[in-house]
């Protein structure tokens, strides 16, 4: 119970070794198949602040992602075009290994890497996103609190991105530019995660196989089969060929996960 | 508080823009052991305001030049998500979050035996998910719950409510509106056995009667907290043989 | 455990006890009254009045057997996290094998885990563990889950019959350590099956008739294994 910062990240040599013999026979610690995420579920609507959130819980892990929007200047190389900025925190209450502080950089990553899924995806079109060309244009903040971590925040994260901008309104109102709308999503770029363990690879990683896998590898995929963004991580390496079937199996598992994220899952309470 | 506007928070049949009486508390849910890695943990609704807490600990304090030989610290920190208020937060503690942490510390830390634990630290933390005025003393409410849900030895529970002053009436429990718009807001954590006052901040304007009766509000109203406290806390551990 | 049927009374931190004594452990005392300190439940024994806690880390006791993860290592000793608020140093006089100075990681390196016993608790919560007795060593090979210290006697069971039931289905060793630490050692699918029964029992430890349903999980898993 009471890990302390340093001793929680102690992996037992028995563990790895456990999940290695697991894996050699088809298996996983949690009894999955290699290509088998944990249960999904998606709270859209959950910060009534926000203009759009999601709370997804992905097996344990547990992140809320709330979506503000407001007016400001466009950036001077694109005057034609909102503003997209995502942030993560890794709150120190979801793990005994965060920290309180600024962002380290493992936020710093898993914000990038959610940021580069849906901007590359063009899950928003920015250029609808002006108010005034060159003066006035709409910022979306993509704001990623992670509660509780268990694995996998990569993807707990670009879901609840995606699911709190598919909920999102614009405030025009408040600014009175006329009636609030619904912000609009054109694409849904998915996320999935993979670990290499030994010679296997699993889908969706939870906290113990992250911690003793070699490599990771996530890929985004849209719902046209294109790719809009991948990171590998770790100091292990991956196969021409592994990388070819990861991102084989992130566009079939992509497609279940678009389908819960553009579920009704709707938190609101009318 | 004391912004000027034009706004009526209380009608002529002397109810508040949300329809409540003065003396009435915003609906209230709480649960305990929300979070799967924290060693306590509890979630509170509180009229729009929804935080979880979480506590870690007691485990050796780091970096070691913290430590205390002879009692364990209470860190906690409040903080807010970005996108718990209208306009959009910036990450990281503002000078308020940082003054909010200190008092919290201090409240939470009056009924722990914190001599149990020579060495360590008990660090509780309270986020902000979505706001709605009263923010510190409903996570003060959470955090208490977080902490007998950790297993950490007090002497007391602790119950935040505030109480304040709004069109001239003393009433409990600020909204947003009333916290925008009314003449005093008065935050308090107290203990419910004892009566002890562990967390009081003031700001407004008010007479020595209106603070005594708002301070009388918020006794009052610690008591049916504090049943719903133990409610929370026996319900999740409810056991059977 | 005790024997007694029915909801257990529970109180929480600050709450008058009633129940007549001599203060015990878990409670404290304030003109004359008695509060418990703890979440927990009271137990009167041999006149004295306790609160024994429902959730919280690990309370060392001296002959407790605990599960431990070796965290670090110094020349005459081991520092071990046995799930406490402090970590209990093994010493090398504390081990069945003769460790000159500096050659502790020989025997034991970090990220092993010990099966050990608490050998002494002072006042101030300091721990000392030892590995010389017999059945206590490293273990290897296996698997450990963390449950909550307050759930080991429901994984145990009445007389250990339900720790029994697991072994006798699944055909795993398992070595509760009374931290909370738990071993288990099997095939992979007597091992998953056993994790999953564990967690079955954290989750519902506060409902009637756990025993039974456990059993049934077990005849299933067994069945299912045998029609593959």
């Amino acid at each position: 119970m009471s890990n302390s910062k340093f001793t929680a990240g102690v992996i037992p040599e028995m563990m790895k070794k456990y999940i290695h013999k697991l894996a050699s026979k088809g298996t996983r610690i949690d009894g999955r198949g290699f290509d088998e995420i944990r249960p999904l579920k998606i709270t859209k609507g959950y910060a009534k602040r926000a203009e759009g959130s999601a709370l997804v819980e992905l097996g344990r892990t547990k992140v809320l992602v709330g979506v503000k929007i407001e007016i400001g200047t466009p950036f001077p190389d694109t005057p034609n075009m909102g503003i997209l900025t995502t942030n993560a925190e890794l709150a120190p209450l979801a793990s005994p290994t965060f920290e309180p502080g600024p962002p380290g950089e493992e936020a710093i990553e898993l914000a990038r890497v959610v940021d580069r899924g849906i901007r590359e995806g063009h899950a928003i079109d920015l250029e609808k996103l002006v108010i005034e060309e060159g003066e006035k244009v709409w910022i979306v903040f993509v704001d990623i609190h992670v509660l509780d971590y268990d694995g996998n925040l990569f993807d707990a994260s670009g879901y609840g991105a995606l699911a709190a901008l598919a909920d999102a309104i614009v405030p025009a109102s408040r600014y009175e530019l006329g009636d609030d709308y619904k912000l609009p999503v054109q694409h849904y770029p998915v996320p999935v995660t993979f670990a290499k363990i030994g010679n296997w690879i699993v889908a969706d990683p939870n906290l113990d196989e992250e911690s003793i896998a070699s490599a990771r590898l996530t890929v985004t995929t849209n719902e046209e089969g294109k790719i809009n963004a991948m990171q590998k991580g770790l100091s292990g390496t991956f196969t021409y060929e592994e990388v070819q079937k990861v991102i084989n199996m992130s566009m079939d598992i992509g497609r279940q996960v678009r389908e819960i994220i553009l579920g009704d899952s709707d938190g609101k309470e009318d | 508080m004391g912004i000027k506007a034009d706004i009526k928070l209380i009608d002529d049949n002397g109810l508040r823009i949300d329809g409540r009486l003065p003396n009435q508390l915003r609906p209230i849910r709480m649960e305990v052991g929300v979070l799967e890695r924290a060693d306590g943990s509890a979630f509170i609704e509180w009229g729009g305001n929804k935080i979880v807490a979480a506590v870690y600990g007691p485990r050796e304090a780091y970096p070691k030049h913290v430590q205390e030989a002879e009692k364990a610290i209470v860190r906690a920190r409040y903080s807010m998500a970005p996108f718990s208020v209208d306009e959009r937060k910036r990450p990281g503690p503002d000078r308020r979050a940082i003054e909010l942490s200190k008092v919290i510390s201090e409240a939470l830390e009056s009924v722990i035996f914190v001599e149990k634990y020579p060495r360590t630290s008990i660090d509780v933390y309270i986020e902000v998910l979505q706001a709605d005025a009263g923010t510190r003393v409903a996570g003060i409410t959470a955090a208490s719950l977080a902490l007998a849900d950790a297993g950490i030895p007090m002497r007391d529970l602790i119950v935040g409510c505030a109480a304040g002053k709004i069109d001239g009436v003393v009433v409990l429990d600020l909204n947003k509106e009333e916290d925008n718009y009314g003449e005093a807001d008065v935050p308090m954590a107290i203990l419910p056995r004892t009566k002890e006052i562990a967390l009081l901040q003031m700001d407004g304007d008010m007479t020595y009667e209106e603070l005594k009766t708002a301070m009388d509000m918020a006794m009052e109203a610690a008591q049916k907290i504090y049943q719903m406290q133990v409610e929370a806390l026996k319900k999740k551990y409810l056991e059977v043989e | 455990m005790n024997e007694r049927k029915g909801v257990r009374k529970i109180v929480v931190p600050g709450e008058l006890i009633k129940e007549v004594g001599k203060p015990g452990n878990g409670v404290f005392v304030e003109n004359g009254k008695m509060y418990s300190a703890y979440l927990g439940i009271v137990e009167t024994r041999a006149g004295y009045v306790n609160v024994i806690p429902l959730s919280g880390c690990y309370i060392p006791k001296k002959g407790d057997k605990v599960i431990g993860k070796i965290i670090d290592i110094a020349p005459m000793n081991w520092v071990v996290d046995i799930n406490a608020p402090y970590y209990a140093p093994l010493h090398v006089n504390d081990v069945p094998w003769h460790v000159d100075f500096g050659y502790t990681a020989r025997y034991l390196s970090i990220g092993d885990v010990v099966l050990a016993k608490v050998s002494n608790v002072n006042e101030l919560g300091q721990v000392w563990i030892t590995l010389k007795e017999p059945g206590l060593r490293k273990l290897e090979g296996g698997h450990i889950i963390k449950i909550s210290p307050f759930k080991v006697p429901r994984v145990i069971g009445k007389g250990g019959s339900m720790i029994q039931m697991l072994k006798e289905y699944t055909g795993c060793r398992i070595y509760v350590g009374q931290n909370g630490m738990i071993w288990i050692s099997g095939s992979p699918e007597g091992m998953i099956t056993v994790i999953k029964a564990i967690r079955m029992i954290e989750n519902e430890a506060h409902t009637y008739g756990l025993t039974d349903r456990i059993k049934a999980f077990l005849e299933e898993e067994r069945g299912e294994e045998n029609g593959n």
